[in-house]
């Protein structure tokens, strides 16, 4: 069985793309033949992220154009086995993108590739491409910052999860949709600043896949092309490790959500 | 900086005022949601009508669709202000 997650979450720049790539990676480190999709049509990114730019012939639309079979498009990762990257489309024009031709492209890749998972890294907004990205989905993953616009943005995107999929159109209900906290930095929440976990989690009211800290790794990762997860020392490569295993239901405590640098109060008091 | 300062209740986190603020603003957009198309047009449509009475906050009307077997209920409240009930 293919499975189809959806990397999704309203608002731009909060940390979808890196969440794609560091998601597809960690399923295919685990032997899961993975493929991950860029569905921002127009704004190709995670080619970047995944350090395949260079290696980019077919797209998206070429596939589903029928300009290259998937075959031909997906780029086969360098580092990790298992792992395929199709990149999005450059076009400018907005219905590149139709609900058949992208059912097609799930098709082939569970037809004629045998994925196990399928990572649809959405674009921004909640507009045509996102919808598209999500209706197929078996599986969300909402990512979220710990900022109030990024928050109510996630809280319109699982009504749109709860109403807009497949799943939902065939009366099957909701699909599960987990919560993705990125960026989050432990010192800013126990200064006041900055919305705890509990916070956003008691407001969306959904599962808590992972706490992803701010971490100049992330960055470090970018300028490399390697996916963050990948960097096995880091403080967000082991939260995503963690993520990745908790999506596959490993039942794992949740790391990097509190300062080691205490106050005398922690000291004194602190766990 | 005054010694009353010191007196008076502490400040709010940032955080805790964004977290009331989503609160508020997250139950009145699901209040809506799932319904047709029409009712957030409609809540600012009432609104229009009960200012013209009543001078009351923009989050003053609350509309909420709720199914019950087979059965589709909108339940309207207008939360007015104390002076106007009196
Ligand atoms: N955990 C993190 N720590 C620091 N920077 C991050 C983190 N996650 C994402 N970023 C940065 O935020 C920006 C947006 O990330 P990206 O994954 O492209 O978001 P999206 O796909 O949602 O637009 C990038 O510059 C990325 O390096
Ligand atoms: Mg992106």
């Amino acid at each position: 069985m293919t499975k189809i997650v959806v990397v999704t979450s309203g608002k731009g720049g909060v940390g979808k793309t890196t969440t794609s790539a560091a998601l597809a990676t960690g399923l295919a480190l685990r032997g899961f033949k993975t493929t991950v999709i860029d569905f921002d049509v127009g704004l190709r990114n995670l080619d970047l992220i995944m350090g395949c730019e260079r290696r980019v012939v077919y797209d998206l639309v070429n596939v589903i154009n029928g300009d290259a079979n998937i075959k031909q498009a997906v780029i086969k990762d360098k580092k990790v086995d298992n792992l395929f990257i199709l990149p999005a489309s450059q076009t400018r024009d907005k219905d590149a993108l139709s609900q058949e031709g992208v059912e097609g492209v799930f098709r082939a890749l569970r037809e004629d590739m045998e994925m196990d998972y399928i990572i649809c890294d959405s674009p921004a907004g909640i507009e045509k491409g996102a919808l598209m990205a999500a209706y197929f989905a078996d599986e969300a993953v909402v990512v979220t910052n710990p900022e109030v616009s990024s928050v109510r943005d996630s809280d319109r995107m699982i009504g749109i999860l709860a109403s807009k999929t497949r799943h939902a159109e065939e009366g099957k209900g909701d699909i599960p949709a987990r919560l993705l906290l990125t960026r989050y930095s432990p010192e800013r929440v126990e200064k006041g600043e900055m919305l705890s976990v509990e916070d956003v989690q008691e407001i969306l009211a959904i599962e808590l896949l992972g706490v992803i800290p701010e971490s100049q790794a992330v960055l470090n990762a970018s300028n490399a092309g390697s996916p963050v997860i990948l960097d096995t020392d880091s403080d967000a490569g082991q939260a995503y490790s963690d993520a990745v295993a908790r999506f596959l239901g490993d039942q794992l405590p949740h790391r990097f959500t509190t300062s080691n640098k205490k106050g005398l109060f922690g000291r004194l008091f602190g766990g | 900086m005054s010694i009353f300062s010191y007196l008076l209740p502490k400040k709010q986190s940032s955080a805790s005022v964004a977290k009331e603020r989503l609160q508020i603003i997250v139950a009145r957009e699901r209040s809506t949601r799932g319904g047709p198309d029409y009712l957030p047009q409609l809540q600012e449509e009432l609104l229009q009508v009960v200012r013209k009475y009543v001078p009351v906050d923009q989050d003053a009307v609350n509309i909420q669709l709720d199914r019950e077997s087979g059965c589709e209920i909108l339940e309207l409240n207008i939360t007015l202000p104390e002076e106007a009930a009196q």
